[in-house]
């Protein structure tokens, strides 16, 4: 009750934070934008192609938006030493990650949601003909990104080249989950219903999600403290 | 008597090499359907078995370092990635190499090419990492968590595709009969070869790591006179 009251706070904390600045939310939105207008220009897709890979370039847009708002997350507590003030706080370093990756899970979420019928309009694709389960896959894979997200921008925070560090770190790790999300996506946008195929897809997802977030609590107090 | 195990093994590693090349080269046929081109094989394999020990060791001597604070487990860990790693890329291009004279392509995003390209990429990111950090002791912490990050996404980039075709042919040592009797010794025996080289070269580097401390202290001494 202590620890999810803690991680309580340390979410609340980074989201007015975050939204009393809008610092990583703009910036993370505004490149979702300008890489969706690259595609088009990339692709030049018919309807016939937009369906192929809609999945494909929805979550590649994710992805470089979700490491911009990732890398914030711990790089925002380095000025004025706020990072060791955190980690002296009488909280266990797991609630302290859990409470950042929610904080950065909403966040990005947000994005996402505000960015899917954007990716309609401009792409021609109806979107919202699945949409629970989209909402389900969207935040699978987002879960998923935001936890290994957390936990390599805590290890990445106090070294060189962090911005360019935490993509390069990220996105291997992170490949088994963009994949199933990418063809589940590409699927339900299809207007497939989620069955068969699909749910093998969903089991690598939750599979996934569940397995590194094990992994990141039980680590992140060797990387925040040593 | 390190020094002379070092020798030993690459001395024996190489001499069994040399004797499966006149093996392989000289005394097997030809494939029936792939020519002359199949012999590559006895790389492309030992070289993979090769890496995942290697990667393994890595991982047993990060958990190591994180339990134990021994640096030594450390270097361990940071030699075995970097010699697991050259051995990931051998077997990547002799696979391209055969790939382009089987298949016609170098390269198909196939499962098993997948997972190893991102395997590979994953070691890469842990190697390009280290010299990032300055301090040693974060350094080895942080290259620790990361290698058992890394590790636990090989098995499920293997698994979590298997259960879609592949371009790349099914497992061939685990299936009977899959392979001609002939081919098993030399096989084998390269695979034994590779792994001793691999065990010397990553003596050698533990070996230079060692030296590298050593200089390091006495640097600091020398600064604190």
């Amino acid at each position: 009750m202590q620890t999810l009251r803690s991680v309580f706070t340390v979410a609340h904390k980074d989201l007015r934070s975050e939204l009393r600045s809008k610092e990583a939310i703009n910036a993370s939105f505004s490149f979702a934008l300008v890489i969706l207008l690259i595609f088009s220009f990339a692709f030049d897709p018919t309807a016939e192609d937009t369906r192929r890979i809609a999945g494909g370039l929805l979550w590649v847009v994710f992805a470089f938006a979700g490491a911009l708002i990732l890398n914030r997350s711990f790089a925002r507590e380095v000025p004025n030493d706020c990072l060791d003030a955190l980690i002296a706080t009488p909280i266990p370093a797991y609630a302290l990650f859990l409470g950042k990756a929610i904080a950065s899970f909403l966040l990005l979420l947000a994005v996402e949601l505000v960015c899917l019928p954007i990716f309609g309009i401009f792409y021609n694709v109806r979107w919202a003909v699945q949409f629970l389960p989209l909402l389900l896959t969207l935040a699978l894979g987002t879960w998923a990104m935001t936890m290994i997200g957390t936990a390599f921008s805590a290890l990445t925070v106090n070294i060189r080249l962090r911005e360019l560090m935490l993509p390069v770190l990220l996105y291997p790790v992170l490949m088994p989950a963009l994949i199933g999300a990418i063809e589940l996506t590409t699927n339900l946008l299809n207007g497939e219903m989620l069955s068969g195929n699909n749910i093998t897809f969903l089991k690598l997802l939750i599979g996934f999600d569940i397995i590194y977030t094990a992994l990141s609590v039980a680590l992140i107090e060797t990387v925040l403290v040593g | 008597m390190r020094e002379k195990a070092i020798y030993f093994m690459g001395t024996l590693g190489v001499l069994i090499l040399m004797r499966n090349l006149y093996v392989i080269l000289l005394q097997l046929g030809d494939e029936m359907q792939q020519g002359a081109i199949y012999r590559i094989f006895f790389f492309h394999l030992p070289a993979a078995t090769t890496a995942c020990i290697m990667f393994a060791i890595a991982l047993v001597a990060s958990a190591g370092f994180l339990i134990t604070r021994k640096f030594a487990f450390d270097t361990a860990a940071a030699a075995a990635t970097e010699v697991g790693f050259v051995f990931a890329t051998m077997n990547m291009v002799t696979g391209s190499i055969w790939a382009r004279n089987i298949w016609g392509i170098w390269w198909t995003w196939d499962a098993r090419l997948t997972s190893m390209f991102i395997l590979w990429l994953l070691y890469l990111g842990y190697l390009i990492m280290r010299p990032a950090i300055e301090e040693p002791t974060q350094r080895a912490t942080l290259s620790a968590v990361l290698s058992i990050f890394a590790f636990c996404d090989v098995p499920i980039v293997y698994y979590s595709i298997q259960w879609w075709r592949t371009q790349h042919p099914a497992p061939v040592l685990t299936t009977p009969g899959a392979m001609d009797p002939a081919l098993w010794p030399p096989l084998l025996l390269n695979m034994l070869a590779m792994l001793l080289i691999g065990l010397t070269l990553m003596m050698v580097r533990l070996r230079q790591e060692r030296v590298l401390r050593e200089i390091d202290s006495l640097r600091r001494y020398a600064h604190a006179i």
